[in-house]
């Protein structure tokens, strides 16, 4: 689907307007994702922070449109070289995946098919796409494996996924992402199941792979630190909704969000002396059936004031900074609340009047 | 893909195939983990994804229609000597009537009444159920118990005694029993087909006894001194019944339906004295072929539901108490 | 190993239980005519008054060379009768479970890809209320509505699958149905159960996210890790169903292992009995045995775990 009209040329890569994404569940509609927009070029990296919950693995899913049909309310654009791919059924879907699009998830372990031979895995790929013959799929495979740092390569080509150390599978599920040349990999957490030795090394191949076929990626991480030097452009999300999107030294030069900034926070630094306490944020995420009123952060967030309680802060930008708070870090207003909230000696954590009253009602 | 286990039981989706990946699942709970309230409202996202999910906890409608009638043949048999029936043994009409007004089952080749005949042959098919799974079962989960709670050489010894008679074809063992004793009453049918039940019951029992007599709770109620029967009293024994019920309720199910086909070895219990639904079916195979199906249908009908009602509601009890552990 | 231990324990036990129960052979044999002479002459001809365990050794022993000694009814060798009659068992057997596959995997597949819809429902409860039919008012209805009402068939009689391999399969159908319909039930429920198990797979989500279409998914992903279940049932349903035809075989007249082994019971005829036991028992280990294989050759992940054991 390379679309060379005019149209398509002008337009970004990929770009998602007002996507939102609900599930229908018995006891009513969860809003896994709400209202996010963001723009991809070619070439590009954007990450995507979140912790659990926040909804950026349904978010990459649901832009991919790889969730179910049934019970899901899939909402706003996905404008895919200026086409819009959100209405395209399974079938239509298939040629843009793979193709176009691609994925690498979490677990290496169990992504890889356990009873298909890893060149399998890769050709049919090759051969679905391309329509390529079978020994010429076999050699590009082989190169594919050369390129991820796989030693051996044809050697692994009849080898089975069980056979592979854990990093070494991570390297084949990018190969086969990336068999097809698609222009856009969503990396989902590529290295949260990793040793900690081998994340870097995943990464680092990630970002060549990226820079030699100037592909564009997606990020996805609860891990602030992974995304902090090899994206372009950062965008946090809490509870389903885009809660800060800048670029990525302008984010960690100039951050908005209370809640990024308690992100930023908790990351444990080497610097600091032995048995210094990790500070996490405490409270917990926000009822995904009910939601409170005003700001989702609200009730964990150190600057809460009265008018975050009660109203939803909309999303603002300045310069392609946005952000979603009543009280910035880094303004006047700010510092007065934490003034006020430090005089008062509120207790941060607890959650808020709305939180318990809607869960009552489940 | 985990071992393969004939029982396992994986429940289904509700979506399409298609549905999200484990990793959406795995989302979820995390996000469940946090927050009681989460974790509700998520379960109902999809309580197949959710770990820890339970299913809802509810027997159903026709779980209470299939007991309904199955009680009723039980209740029917029972009071059969009570209820204004015709005497299934004497001959009350022509012989081969088809069902009508006057008999309601119609009447066999000899012109006995089919209908009373049905209810008071359910009394011998559920005594040979009945009794035989009891006497299995009794048997076989006193040796499971022994096996998966006291573990080591008992273990080894009673599960290869339970892999051989496992082993020997059920059938044929039922056959040599009766036959070889040359008496074919309730008692030596129930016993022998009980003695089949054995082997099936054992397994279950020990694999159940097994799972919880390895808790670390028992292992600390040892240690404090507690007595086996006391463990087994108030921890194993409870835990073992659900399953070992809706196991029994199926197997009386298959009891009843291997004395039929007993009965059609001619090893069952005695045509001319007792009726079974199994030697009804039996005598009336003759009649299938000449213009009288009722004779044989009819019993044949009687036993499928019943069957039928037995396996849906040991069926639906497996169900309802089938605690997947998170 | 432990299998050799088990077939060992089963034909001694069943030595052992011929033994215990009352009736005697050479009493049978000469029931009315011959008086105590013949009873003598008997006992001596069949050993009879040798202890239990030289007994079961000397039978042992021709055993394992093949020899499953004689019939006293018919004087016909066992091992012979045995070879004459196994075929058709299996001829049933196979059939039987071809024709349960055949309606089984098409309807997992069906139910799978809509797990919860109208065929899934509808062909779950179908096939549960048809595993409550026992096998032999299967074949009452059966005999019933085909050759006494359709004319269709007939209700006994057997083609040797040598002569005419169609009129063999023909003369079959009615049992070999009778006998897949108690397994098409267990045998959809568990095929589509784990193919939905599978389906929620991080692995397919990933064949998925390659653009392969969701047939290939479905048939060239799932399919295969799914079948574990499957085939241990159908290897035990072998093991179990090769002893447990009589009912079908003494319905409809077949000549085969069951009806032998029913004759023999009937006629207090324990060598055979015990050949047929053996015979049995033996088939039972060699089809686990072939589980097995096919697991391996199925899961690589087994074949490498063993190749290192």
């Amino acid at each position: 689907m390379t679309d060379t009209s005019p149209h398509a040329q002008n337009s970004p890569l990929l770009e998602v307007k007002n996507l939102s994404t609900s599930f229908r569940t018995e006891r009513g509609v969860v809003h896994a994702v709400d209202d996010v927009s963001f723009v991809l070029e070619r070439g590009q990296t954007l990450g995507v922070v979140g912790e659990s919950g926040s909804g950026k693995t349904v978010l990459s899913r649901s832009v991919m449109g790889l969730l179910p049909n049934r019970n899901v309310i899939r909402e706003g654009n996905v404008m895919y070289e200026g086409t819009d791919v959100i209405g395209y059924n399974e079938k239509q879907m298939s040629h843009v995946w793979g193709a176009e699009m691609a994925m690498i998830f979490q677990d290496p372990m169990t992504s890889l098919n356990p009873v298909m031979k890893i060149g399998k895995q890769i050709t049919e790929s090759l051969r679905h796409h391309l329509g390529v013959d079978k020994e010429e799929a076999k050699a590009t495979a082989t190169a594919l494996l050369r390129q991820v740092g796989i030693p051996e390569p044809e050697r692994r080509l009849n080898e089975y996924p069980h056979q592979l150390s854990g990093g070494m599978r991570q390297r084949v599920t990018i190969a086969i992402a990336l068999a097809c040349g698609p222009k856009i990999l969503f990396a989902d957490e590529p290295t949260t199941a990793l040793d900690v030795t081998v994340q870097a090394q995943i990464l680092d191949l990630l970002d060549d792979l990226q820079r030699d076929r100037h592909m564009a990626m997606i990020l996805v991480s609860h891990d602030l630190g992974v995304v902090a030097s090899r994206t372009d452009e950062i965008m946090v999300m809490y509870g389903g909704k885009v809660v800060e999107k800048a670029a990525t030294a302008e984010l960690f030069r100039n951050m908005k969000m209370p809640y990024t900034e308690a992100l930023l926070r908790s990351i444990p630094r080497i610097e600091s002396p032995s048995h210094t306490r990790l500070e996490a944020i405490p409270g917990r995420p926000p009822n995904v059936l009910s939601p409170p009123k005003g700001c989702n952060f609200a009730p964990r967030c150190r600057y809460v004031q009265e008018k975050c309680l009660n109203e939803e802060p909309p999303l603002e930008s300045e310069n392609g900074h946005a952000w979603r708070c009543w009280y910035p870090v880094g303004s006047a207003a700010n510092r007065e609340a934490l003034e006020r909230n430090t005089a008062a000696g509120v207790p941060v954590g607890v959650p808020a009047p709305g939180a318990m009253s809607s869960a009552g009602g489940i | 893909m985990p071992a393969p286990s004939p029982d396992a039981a994986g429940r289904p989706a509700r979506d399409s195939v298609f549905s999200a990946s484990g990793d959406l699942a795995t989302e979820v709970t995390r996000i469940a983990d946090g927050d009681a309230y989460n974790t509700e409202a998520l379960r109902s996202l999809d309580p197949d994804q959710v770990e820890g999910a339970r299913p809802k906890k509810r027997l159903g409608l026709f779980f209470w229609i299939a007991a309904g009638f199955f009680l009723l043949v039980v209740v029917l048999a029972i009071t059969a000597p009570w209820l204004p029936i015709k005497n299934p043994a004497k001959v009350v009409g022509r012989p081969r009537l088809a069902p009508g007004a006057q008999f309601w089952f119609g009447t066999d080749a000899l012109g006995r009444d089919i209908f009373s005949r049905v209810i008071w042959g359910a009394r011998a098919s559920l005594a040979v159920g009945f009794l035989s799974i009891i006497f299995g079962g009794v048997i076989g989960t006193s040796v499971g118990i022994a096996a998966g709670y006291l573990r080591g050489k008992t273990e080894t010894v009673l599960m290869v005694m339970m892999d051989v008679l496992l082993s020997f074809p059920a059938l044929l063992l039922a056959l040599a029993i009766v036959n070889f004793t040359d008496s074919k009453t309730v008692i030596t049918v129930s016993i022998a087909l009980g003695i089949v039940a054995i082997a099936p019951t054992a397994r279950l029992v020990r694999a159940n006894a097994l799972i919880y007599g390895q808790r670390e709770f028992v292992t600390a109620a040892r240690s404090l001194g507690a007595s086996h029967i006391r463990i087994l009293r108030r921890e194993i024994l409870p835990n073992i019944i659900p399953p070992l019920l809706s196991f029994s309720i199926i197997a009386i199910a298959v009891a009843m339906v291997a004395e039929g086909g007993l009965s059609f070895l001619g090893l069952s219990i005695d045509a001319a004295s007792t009726a079974t639904w199994g030697n009804m079916i039996v005598s009336g195979k003759p009649a299938l072929e000449n213009g009288a199906p009722w004779i044989a249908l009819i019993p044949s009908a009687v036993l499928f539901l019943t069957v039928l009602s037995l396996n849906f509601s040991g069926d639906r009890i497996r169900e309802y108490t089938d605690v997947k552990e998170g | 190993m432990q299998l050799v231990v088990v077939l060992l324990c089963v034909t001694f036990l069943s030595f052992l239980l011929l033994e215990l129960l009352p009736g005697d052979t050479a009493t049978r044999l000469c029931a009315g005519a011959g008086g105590q002479e013949c009873v003598d002459q008997k006992r001596a001809e069949f050993h009879l008054n040798d202890p239990m365990p030289v007994r079961y050794v000397r039978w042992l022993g021709s055993a394992v060379t093949g020899d499953l000694g004689t019939s006293a009814r018919n004087a016909q060798p066992v091992s012979e009768a045995l070879a004459e009659r196994m075929p058709v068992t299996i001829e049933l057997l196979l059939y039987s479970q071809f024709l349960a596959l055949l309606v089984s995997v098409p309807l997992a597949f069906a139910a799978a890809k809509r797990a919860g819809g109208v065929l899934d429902r509808t062909s779950s409860a179908s096939l549960f209320m048809l595993l409550a039919v026992p096998n032999f008012v299967m074949a009452m209805l059966l005999i019933w509505i085909f050759p006494v009402t359709l004319k269709i068939g007939n209700a006994t009689g057997y083609t040797a699958f040598s002569e005419d391999p169609i009129a063999s399969l023909a003369s079959l159908t009615i049992p070999a149905v009778c006998l897949a319909v108690a397994e098409m039930a267990v045998y959809m429920r568990l095929l589509r159960t784990d193919l939905i198990a599978t389906m929620q797979e991080d692995f397919i989500a990933m064949a998925r996210a390659k653009g392969m279409t969701p047939r290939r998914v479905l048939y060239g992903h799932a399919f295969k890790p799914s079948t574990f279940s499957l085939i241990t049932v159908i290897g035990l349903n072998f093991g179990r169903l090769v002893g447990g035809t009589i009912i079908l075989e003494v319905i409809f007249g077949l000549n085969g292992l069951g009806g032998y082994t029913y004759a023999a019971i009937q006629g207090q005829d324990y060598v055979p009995v015990q050949g047929a036991v053996v015979v049995i028992a033996c088939a039972y280990v060699v089809v686990n045995f072939l589980v097995d294989l096919l697991y391996a050759a199925l899961d690589p992940r087994i074949r490498h775990a063993r190749a290192l054991a």
